[in-house]
């Protein structure tokens, strides 16, 4: 048995601990601003991809389901929360309407759509970050992993999902804001969004969800659940006759894991300030793949760090040079696929250690999706 | 001596050719089977069906008499105690020793129970015998995938035995094996026969031999010859489509 906090695991939480007090003070703490109150909602964003990564890597690296829509329960969680923001607005939208958000008004809803209710309290909508994608993923999982649709079936379905859903939420009939998505979001719980010590609280937020979206993940890795897992993605049919019902497994780990994403999506939200069909997009949730590839797949910490170097890459390349930045994506993916085998992560530890990189990291290497 | 399992009729056809035509078996309680036959003699085919993997076109298999085993899926076939070793060794490469042996150690096999489980001091216990079983103990913080061919062998015969099934199916066990270890594979067979039932399907006809039980033997789907080793040899169809070529 290892245990929940290992050096890789406890090395990176060290990290965020000192981002997490680091960022917020600097911000607001002292007079002269070290840290940008634009850097503290970036880094925030971050943090959430990070956690959305994590997600993927619990069920790519340890249960070899390669998801090519795990953006779309992100985006789904983003929504949950992006209904309750716009609920809170108010009557202070530009139509004054006390109930209805500004683009119903605009399309002329005359009352909010019956799947709006409840969304006016904070708690509801909690629920629903959780909900929204964890019954997208049982009810999608439960067809495909009964069906017993495995490896490039699987990513290609995934695929299809996320891509209808985008298309779904680009239609203003599903009232949901068609192709603007939600946005001019004022509050929550009474605080001001664009207030610095608001945003300062959702970056420490942030930091928290990744935290404890990594010790459940590791939890749940480490058990011998997580164990079978593993067996399912190195050798599926054997781990059927020796008794697991390998579907509920990949249920259960689908599950977890898209929820973890909707928990990442809803914190993404009120950072970003808007929430659109866009995030639904299949290239988005490639990107997920490219990350957790990047950093290290089957190592969650790596999936984490993954995300965190590639948003950063992407924020000051899109800087110097924005047509660039995609062809420096697709560039990378190939660079770490042939000679980084193991992601960032591999090569860090490779480094720093003279043994042989842990076994986990060698699964990475014999990938199979 | 009663009935563990028993094959009425079964057809099963794959697109047009029948890999297992009218094939009736029975193999009593405790005993050690072994099932030859030349390729294609639908010797998978047959394990196939007995776990659930595929379904028959037609025909009955009971198991114990009662539960009708073309309704379950291998899982289910694995929890009613039927264990089965594959021709290739397959075993979990990236896990250790142990750890395969446990996770195929019997037990709770529910989602909820493994997330929340506990290895005991009595699990504990039982690997350390069943790798001293499968002479693994040095090997037993190893990395499966570095074992060697006939070691993944072993391995996987001993998670067979961690699951403690009343019926074992083996898939060519001395395949890739040194004389000395089928020979050994060949004591260790016949020594968990008796307390457990096992049907082995082989090509290697000095293993067979070793085994010294009945044996059936399959061709074109349906079982040509039964009885002891000396008995099916002397039979002249089976000299013809299988000894003599």
């Amino acid at each position: 048995m290892t245990s929940l906090i290992d050096r890789r695991m406890g090395i990176f939480l060290a990290g965020l601990f000192i981002l997490t007090v680091a960022v917020p003070v600097g911000n607001l703490g002292l007079e002269d601003r070290l840290v940008p109150s634009y850097v503290v909602s970036l880094l925030g964003k971050y943090l959430c991809y990070a956690l959305l990564a994590v997600a993927l890597d619990l069920v790519w690296g340890y249960c070899g389901i390669l998801s090519l829509g795990h953006g779309a329960f992100f985006a789904l969680g983003g929504y949950a929360m992006g209904m309750h923001l716009m609920r809170e607005i108010g009557d202070r939208g530009v139509y004054a309407n006390p109930d209805l958000p500004d683009f119903m008004v605009f399309l002329n809803y005359d009352a909010l759509p019956w799947y709006w209710l409840g969304f006016d309290m904070f708690w509801f909508a909690c629920i629903m970050v959780l909900l929204a994608p964890g019954i997208l993923a049982f009810v999608f999982g439960w067809f495909a992993f009964r069906s017993r649709v495995t490896g490039v079936y699987l990513s290609i379905i995934t695929q299809a999902m996320t891509y209808a859903l985008m298309l779904a939420f680009f239609r203003n009939e599903m009232g949901f804001g068609g192709n603007n998505g939600l946005t001019d979001f004022k509050d929550v719980l009474g605080f001001d969004l664009q207030s610095d010590a608001t945003r300062a609280g959702l970056f420490v937020l942030s930091a928290l969800a990744l935290a404890a979206g990594l010790l459940i993940a590791k939890a749940i890795t480490n058990s011998k659940l997580g164990k079978v897992l593993i067996a399912v993605r190195d050798a599926e049919s054997r781990t059927r006759f020796i008794g697991y019902r390998v579907e509920h497994y990949k249920l259960f780990v689908f599950t977890v894991s898209a929820m973890m994403a909707g928990v990442a999506g809803a914190l993404y939200t009120p950072q970003v300030g808007i929430i659109n069909p866009g995030e639904f997009s299949p290239a988005n949730s490639i990107e997920i793949v490219i990350w957790v590839a990047l950093g290290g797949r089957g190592t969650l910490v790596g999936a984490a760090l993954g995300a965190i170097l590639v948003a950063a890459a992407q924020t000051l390349l899109t800087g110097w040079f924005p047509e660039l930045w995609i062809f420096a994506l697709g560039a990378l993916f190939i660079f770490v696929t042939i000679f980084m085998p193991q992601g960032v992560l591999g090569v860090i530890e490779g480094t720093f250690r003279r043994r042989p990189p842990t076994r986990d990291l060698t699964a990475a290497r014999e990938a199979r999706p | 001596m009663s009935i563990q399992l028993a094959l009425d009729g079964v057809t099963r056809s794959f697109d047009g050719f029948k890999a297992i035509n009218n094939l009736s078996l029975t193999v009593e309680k405790g005993e050690l089977r072994a099932v030859i036959g030349p390729n294609g003699a639908g010797k998978t085919t047959m394990m196939d069906i007995i776990t659930g993997k595929t379904r028959p076109d037609s025909g009955e298999v009971l198991w114990n008499q009662t539960v009708d085993l073309t309704r379950i899926d291998e899982a289910g076939s694995a929890r009613l105690g039927i264990g089965r070793k594959f021709q290739k060794p397959t075993v979990f490469e990236t896990q250790t020793v142990e750890d395969n042996i446990a996770l195929a150690l019997k037990d709770d096999r529910s989602v909820w129970a493994t997330l929340f489980h506990r290895r005991s001091t009595e699990d504990t216990a039982r690997i350390t015998d069943l790798l001293e079983l499968v002479k693994l103990t040095d090997h037993r913080t190893d990395m499966a995938g570095d074992l060697s061919h006939g070691q993944k062998q072993w391995l996987e015969i001993g998670m067979l035995l961690a699951q403690d099934p009343e019926l074992l199916l083996v898939d060519e066990p001395a395949a890739g094996m040194t004389d000395a270890e089928t020979m050994r594979t060949a004591e260790l067979l016949r020594g968990i026969a008796g307390k457990h039932t096992v049907v082995v399907v082989e090509h290697d006809m000095d293993f067979v031999r070793a085994l010294n039980c009945r044996v059936t033997v399959l061709h074109q789907g349906h079982v040509l010859a039964e009885g002891s080793l000396d008995h099916v040899s002397a039979n002249d169809e089976v000299i013809e489509v299988y000894l003599g070529r």
